[in-house]
């Protein structure tokens, strides 16, 4: 199985959410991470998708997120011609004698102490998935007391964005007979 | 559609949401609307009610499903049912999902409750739009009467282009109720919606030369072939080039049966010429169909020598269940159009395929195994024969329906089918009970002709209330119930794999009800016929009744089972011409 990032276009409407999150589990997917917001266009929201699959059922699901109505498009991010972040707020706990190593850690890995409070601070960590699971693995040690994790988001390195494309075409009205 | 109404949007003055609803399917050109009032959906039948549409009140909302798939399948135009929110809506669940599986284009309005009670447990509310999410092309949901003419352009077109599919538009009371300006548009705008017809000609000449390349090709059409108007194509590219021809369950008709190239129906009850077809074939040529397990038995044993090319209009079909070496996205028609421009390019320059062997091989198999049936022991009535007899005696563009089963699969393989669209079943949901309210709708939509519903006596009686809107509405049907008292295809599977324990599969039909009294109560003529001699008399004095619906219990013997048939999950190559019998191929003649 491979890490996939999936880039979704959809248009801004009520239910998209559920048709696509429908989809995936219709046809036996789990998604792993789900992250969905507006874009630069305003009647265009984009969700990041990441999924543990094997190419050829990937290219299924795709195909059939594509059938939907609202999906704009789909774009597949490659990792290395991609840029990923992930976002985490932790509670790790902080005694007297172990704070100043707590801090250290936040320091190492550019996190920020957000809350802070007599036995345990609140960090936010910005990074792509493999330094936010480094950094959890240093902080374990001292307890992590609570885990908030959002979804992946990515973007294209380079000038062009993905949604460059012809305007919508419009289609003349079809008559039923 | 007028010119008129195709050009710039046309408006009025001030009109209620419901006047726009009606005003908008009218402007979408519904001629028949099926559907049951209620009150959600009520606003909506009092302007019905002035307008030249047909509204014809069925008795059950799974029955307007139906028929408008019926009436959709007959005549290639969009299909329209009508029920109200909560229970009406769900009502057409079966038909929709029914519908989604065989690409039927109809278009369903249920009512809603109030945008303000929405999401309330408001009395009589089911959220339809999430429910019919897995089953329509698309939905709807809309609450702001501006949205409906709009919404009602944006279902029809979705509805009927592309690959088709039900699409259902659920609208809130609310929306009904209030003051609004009716406006049809021009111009549709659905950036996520762009199918691909026109296929890519890099891929057709790959075709093309696989085909001249193949020593034993096969045309394997699917349904896709009937919902593109793509018959005539078909005949002309078969007859150019040669290549055999099988037709699936969905696509009886499209390629006439009497054509010498036509080796029958694949699959699980297919002929043994076209299972052989395909598993022999060194090139699949799929024209609008997928790869049902119900035609490749298992798959890993499908049809282990051959290439695939595989032309749909949806990509998500190609390299679905099987590998594609050359995928063609396309309107079968005009993939059809392509390869015959190719190919004949080809035959000009003097390239034509070497089938020689393969079509004499397959015309030995199909000679040495026809559909056949063995006659009943106790001089009962052979269900085969009622249905060969039908096909001979009915005229050669009778409109069938078949419910569900082994009445349904007789009448696959022992009507004749020549022409297209005259052959309507449930293949990929197999919802029994779809044939009475089918042939309904196909009534409606071709009043000039014949229709026959094959229906069964399990079938039957789950959706037999048509009648009455039938006799009511003067849609003169004609149903043949092949009454074995059974849930005949589970009690031969039970003869086959459960040791002969009939569980639960006794209806006693021939005794409860009696179809013969049922019909007359619903205001049918009833006929019954129990033996050989009399079922000519019969058939001919239920053609004879053209002003009111005919019902024929046809009471036939009940061990009668469905052959050849390849057992669910085996391979292709275990096919049973009948019980405990494997056709022999003479392999040396490939």
């Amino acid at each position: 199985m491979a890490k996939h990032t999936l880039s979704v276009l959809v248009e801004n409407k009520p239910g998209v959410l559920t048709r696509i999150a429908a989809l995936f589990s219709r046809r036996g997917f789990n998604i792993e991470s789900l992250a969905v917001g507006p874009t630069e266009h305003a009647e265009v929201s984009r969700m990041t998708i990441v999924v543990n699959v094997e190419d050829s059922p990937l290219e299924q699901v795709t195909k059939q997120l594509n059938k939907l109505v609202e999906v704009i498009k789909i774009v597949e991010l490659d990792a290395a011609a991609a840029v990923q972040r992930e976002l985490v707020l932790v509670k790790v706990g902080a005694t007297p004698e172990t704070r100043s190593q707590v801090l250290d850690a936040v320091q190492l890995f550019k996190a920020k102490v957000v809350d802070v409070a007599p036995d345990a601070v609140t960090i936010q960590i910005i990074g792509n998935t493999g330094k936010i699971a480094d950094f959890l693995r240093v902080v374990e040690p001292f307890g992590i007391r609570e885990l908030v994790q959002s979804g992946a988001i990515a973007i294209g390195r380079g000038s062009r964005s993905i949604s460059e494309r012809g305007k919508p075409v419009a289609v003349p009205v079809t008559p039923a007979s | 559609m007028s010119e008129q109404q195709q050009g710039a949007s046309t408006s009025s003055g001030q009109v209620t949401g419901a006047e726009s609803l009606v005003k908008s399917l009218e402007a979408a050109g519904v001629t028949d609307i099926f559907g049951i009032p209620g009150g959600a959906i009520l606003p909506a039948y009092d302007p019905l009610m002035d307008s030249p549409i047909r509204h014809i009140l069925v008795r059950h909302e799974q029955g307007a499903g139906h028929a408008a798939q019926g009436y959709a399948s007959a005549t290639g135009r969009v299909g329209v049912c009508m029920a109200t929110s909560g229970p009406g809506a769900t009502n057409l669940v079966t038909p929709i999902a029914d519908a989604h599986m065989d690409s039927v284009p109809i278009v369903a309005i249920t009512g809603q409750v109030g945008a303000q009670f929405i999401g309330t447990d408001a009395f009589q509310e089911a959220d339809i739009r999430g429910i019919t999410m897995p089953i329509t092309k698309h939905n709807f949901l809309v609450t702001d009467p501006a949205e409906i003419p709009r919404t009602i352009a944006e279902a029809f077109h979705i509805a009927s282009t592309g690959r088709p599919g039900p699409v259902l538009v659920d609208v809130a009371k609310s929306a009904l109720q209030a003051s609004t300006s009716f406006a049809w548009p021009s111009e549709i705008h659905l950036p996520g919606y762009r199918p691909v017809t026109r296929p890519h000609a890099k891929q057709i000449r790959e075709a093309a030369r696989l085909m001249l390349e193949s020593r034993r090709p096969v045309l394997y059409v699917g349904g896709g072939t009937i919902r593109s108007g793509a018959s005539r194509q078909l005949i002309e590219l078969a007859e150019l080039t040669g290549i055999p021809v099988l037709t699936t369950l969905m696509a009886r008709g499209a390629f006439p049966d009497s054509h010498p190239q036509h080796l029958g129906m694949p699959g699980m009850h297919g002929t043994v010429a076209a299972v052989a077809g395909l598993q022999k074939s060194d090139l699949i040529i799929s024209l609008g169909a997928r790869f049902d397990d119900r035609v490749t038995g298992n798959l890993d044993s499908f049809a282990p020598g051959a290439k695939v090319i595989h032309a749909d209009i949806d990509p998500a079909e190609i390299g679905k269940n099987r590998h594609a070496d050359v995928p063609i996205v396309g309107d079968v028609r005009e993939v059809l159009i392509d390869l015959i421009t190719a190919l004949r390019t080809e035959a000009d320059a003097g390239n034509t395929g070497d089938y020689e062997g393969w079509v004499q091989f397959l015309a030995g198999v199909k000679k040495k195994y026809p559909l056949g049936y063995d006659k009943p022991a106790d001089g009962g009535l052979a269900p085969q024969y009622v249905l060969e007899r039908i096909n001979a005696i009915s005229d050669s563009d009778t409109i069938y329906t078949a419910g569900v089963g082994q009445h349904q699969m007789w009448a696959a393989q022992f009507i004749d089918y020549e022409q297209p669209n005259r052959w309507l079943n449930s293949g990929g949901a197999g919802t029994m009970g779809y044939a009475v309210p089918a042939a309904m709708g196909a009534k409606v939509g071709m009043p000039g002709q014949t229709v026959w519903a094959i229906d069964g006596d399990g079938c039957f009686q789950m959706t037999n209330q048509e009648l009455a809107t039938c006799a009511i509405n003067d849609i003169p049907i004609k149903v043949a119930v092949i009454n074995n008292e059974s849930l005949g295809m589970v009690r031969q599977w039970q003869t086959l794999f459960y040791n002969e324990r009939y569980s639960n599969t006794d209806l006693h039909s021939k005794r409860i009800p009696d179809f013969v009294k049922l019909a007359e109560a619903y205001g049918c003529v009833g006929l019954a016929c129990d033996s050989p001699d009399d079922v000519d008399a019969t058939i001919r004095k239920a053609m004879e009744i053209n002003d009111v619906p005919v019902v024929v219990d046809f009471r036939v013997h009940r061990d009668a089972m469905v052959w050849p048939m390849v057992a669910a999950g085996t391979s292709n190559d275990d096919i049973k011409y009948a019980r405990d019998l494997a056709p022999q191929f003479d392999e040396d003649d490939l």
